[in-house]
């Protein structure tokens, strides 16, 4: 099979990208704008000798996705943000008990029902904080369809890696959006397989993080026996109370994302050589960004544009670096005002860092954007 | 098959076990210890779901593998690890918390469906751990923690639900009845399909002490009294039935499972090759 350019929306680059990256069971709730990677992944599973499976809600999916990861195989759901909040009960989950899944959750606007289903970018701090508790996530927002493909491929090599769910979040517009992509050959992407324990299985412990900060997991069915619990527990996987464990463990679930943010953080730049103004943005807003930066250039103003595949971890040295030599930055974001505030806090109170905040369910236009950087330049 | 005794599936480092004296959770372990020994279970293909909860705590002693997971949650594990793996032996241990309340839409949803999983729901008509609040089987009436006037709610049959909701196989029995309730978990995981087995337990501590059934002794002689099989509960009034529980095997059926059904499906659409657009 060679590499092949097809006309394709993003929620089907999606659905074919998880495909690729080996995902073997999907289980979900259809909600607009996700049902075509359901509807998708309900025909191409059966193909390729995988499962679908449609639950009764959100909270069976996400669990259902983790218990069949556990059971060896690569898995996801996809959703939206009424969805998304019902799954962060079992993505915290998934967070605790350390099992690669991917979450796709197809931005629209809310709160709650909202305007079904017009496109948002406003599940940025959710994907970050909706669970309770302490732990870190990954997070990546694809810009274009090609993406969709590419960052399904990733987020599950990610997952797999770091042994933890990770959450891929198109916007609607991206998520329905057409398209040409260039389908990569079988083996031209990285596709990462987690670790695995091989060794005596009486002194497996599954929760035992090696060098690289990950326990090697085993499939149930294996000859490893082994026990996931969502409460506190030390290497053997069992509840296990002490403070000094607790410490240890809570700490782990941040400390294996933090500690390899190289591996993880992946920016684009455009136009970023000798930059007076930056904006910095992400989704289907980074392609409205682009054309305002172009025109921006064209009309003298010195702008670039970073745009942020990784949500989380927030890319903070990407950004640090193009500050330093910028007079003033600008974050457009269909939302209240989400992301902005990390640009602030790191950048510090002596940078001026503006809003540009589109909330309306409709997606910025590269005019508004031209505007906005006329007004601060 | 292997020979192995019921001893084989306990996890001895995690004893002595949590619960209060006078529960019925150490007597259904029990059963379900020698259901596996009975059947021959190799402990490295058998999973244990359990959820929040009393009876929830039972993985922590058994020696297979384990999925101690959120409230309510079980069944939605179990069914992602046997739809991914259908050789696996799935069973899912709830209370009636996890089990008929927070978890209802998953009990019903997996009778329907038909998955391969066993759930025994270790019913103790109240939630125990957190101290005695009344739950979705809490009778009518009765006196618990959130209800010290008396239940304002009706309880649910539970067999009945997940009877009618399709399962294969549904039965009840009590703490009590050991020698049937250990028949019952044994035909319950050896039957294909969703296997359901319902066992009404005691916790003295608060649904006992509140209600006036007196200690653990008073609350298995209540149980002992009040369990009739069909033929005997057959003949009561009307009337009377809802004093008395029906205890036995309640549905016996040989329906697909959903594995089953999808690899039907499966095999009517590529034969019996798959991965062919892999």
């Amino acid at each position: 099979m060679e590499r092949k350019m097809v006309f394709m929306q993003g929620n089907e680059a999606v659905a074919e990208g998880a495909i690729y990256a080996g995902a073997r069971f999907y289980a979900g709730y259809p909600i607009t704008p996700s049902s075509e990677i359901a509807e998708i992944c309900s025909q191409r599973l059966l193909e390729v000798g995988g499962i679908y499976m449609q639950m009764e809600d959100e909270l069976a999916s996400m669990a259902a996705i983790t218990g069949a990861s556990l059971a060896g195989k690569k898995s996801l759901t996809a959703t939206s943000g009424p969805g998304f909040s019902l799954m962060q009960e079992n993505l915290g989950m998934a967070q605790a008990a350390e099992v690669p899944c991917v979450v796709v959750d197809v931005q629209r606007s809310g709160p709650s029902t909202g305007l079904a289903t017009k496109p948002a970018q406003a599940d940025i701090m959710q994907a970050r904080w909706g669970r309770h508790g302490d732990q870190a996530i990954i997070a990546l927002a694809p810009a274009t369809v090609q993406e969709c493909f590419e960052l399904t491929v990733k987020a599950f090599s990610l997952s797999e890696r770091f042994r933890t769910p990770v959450v891929l979040m198109p916007d609607e517009i991206i998520g329905h959006l057409r398209e040409s992509v260039l389908l990569p050959a079988p083996g031209e992407l990285e596709v990462v397989e987690r670790k695995r324990y091989t060794g005596d299985p009486k002194a497996y412990l599954p929760f035992k993080p090696e060098d690289d900060d990950i326990a090697p997991m085993a499939d149930y069915g294996s000859r490893y026996v082994f026990h996931i619990t969502s409460s506190m527990h030390g290497y053997e996987g069992y509840s296990q109370n002490d403070p000094d464990n607790a410490a240890w463990k809570i700490g782990h679930l941040s400390d294996k994302i933090y500690n390899s943010l190289d591996e993880i953080i992946e920016t684009r730049e455009f136009f970023t050589e000798e930059m007076e103004l930056l904006v910095i943005t992400s989704g289907s807003t980074v392609r409205a960004a682009h054309e305002a930066v172009r025109q921006a250039r064209s009309g003298g103003m010195k702008a670039g544009l970073l745009q942020l595949i990784t949500l989380w971890p927030f890319a903070d040295s990407k950004i640090s670096e193009l500050a330093a030599g910028v007079k003033s930055i600008l974050v457009p974001e269909m939302n209240l005002g989400q992301m902005v505030h990390e640009v602030r806090r790191i950048v510090g109170a002596e940078m001026p860092v503006h809003s540009l905040a589109k909330s309306s369910g409709q997606g910025i236009e590269p005019q508004e954007i031209l505007t906005k950087i006329r007004e601060v330049y | 098959m292997a020979v192995y005794s019921a001893e084989h599936y306990l996890n001895r480092k995690r004893l002595p076990h949590l619960w209060c004296a006078g529960c019925g959770s150490g007597i259904v372990l029990g059963s379900l210890t020698r259901a596996m020994a009975a059947l021959g279970l190799d402990r490295e293909k058998v999973v244990t779901v359990t959820g929040i909860g009393c009876w929830g705590k039972a993985d922590d002693y058994l020696n297979t593998n384990a999925f101690h997971g959120t409230h309510g949650r079980a069944l939605s594990f179990a069914t992602g690890i046997k739809a991914a793996n259908p050789e696996l032996t799935v069973i899912a241990l709830m209370g009636d918390g996890d089990g008929a309340t927070i978890g209802g839409n998953h009990l019903i949803h997996s009778a329907r469906r038909n998955i391969g999983v066993t759930a025994i729901v270790v019913n103790n008509m109240n939630y125990g751990m957190t101290g005695g609040q009344y739950s979705a089987t809490t009778p009518h009436g009765c006196i618990t923690s959130t209800s010290k006037y008396g239940n304002p709610e009706r309880e649910m049959d539970l067999c009945a639900l997940v009877a009618v909701a399709g399962a294969n196989y549904v039965g009840r029995s009590t703490a009590y009845h050991v020698t049937q309730l250990d028949s019952l978990i044994k035909n319950a995981i050896s039957h294909k399909g969703f296997s359901f087995v319902e066992v009404i337990s005691p916790c003295p501590t608060h649904f006992g002490r509140r209600n006036k059934f007196g200690v653990s002794v008073g609350m298995m002689k209540c149980l002992k009294e009040r369990g009739l099989n069909k033929a005997k509960f057959g003949m009561l009034a009307e009337e009377e039935k809802d004093k008395y529980i029906l205890l036995g095997k309640l549905v016996d059926r040989d329906e697909p499972d959903f594995n089953e059904q999808y690899e039907t499906i499966r095999t009517r659409v590529f034969g019996s090759e798959q991965g062919l657009k892999g």
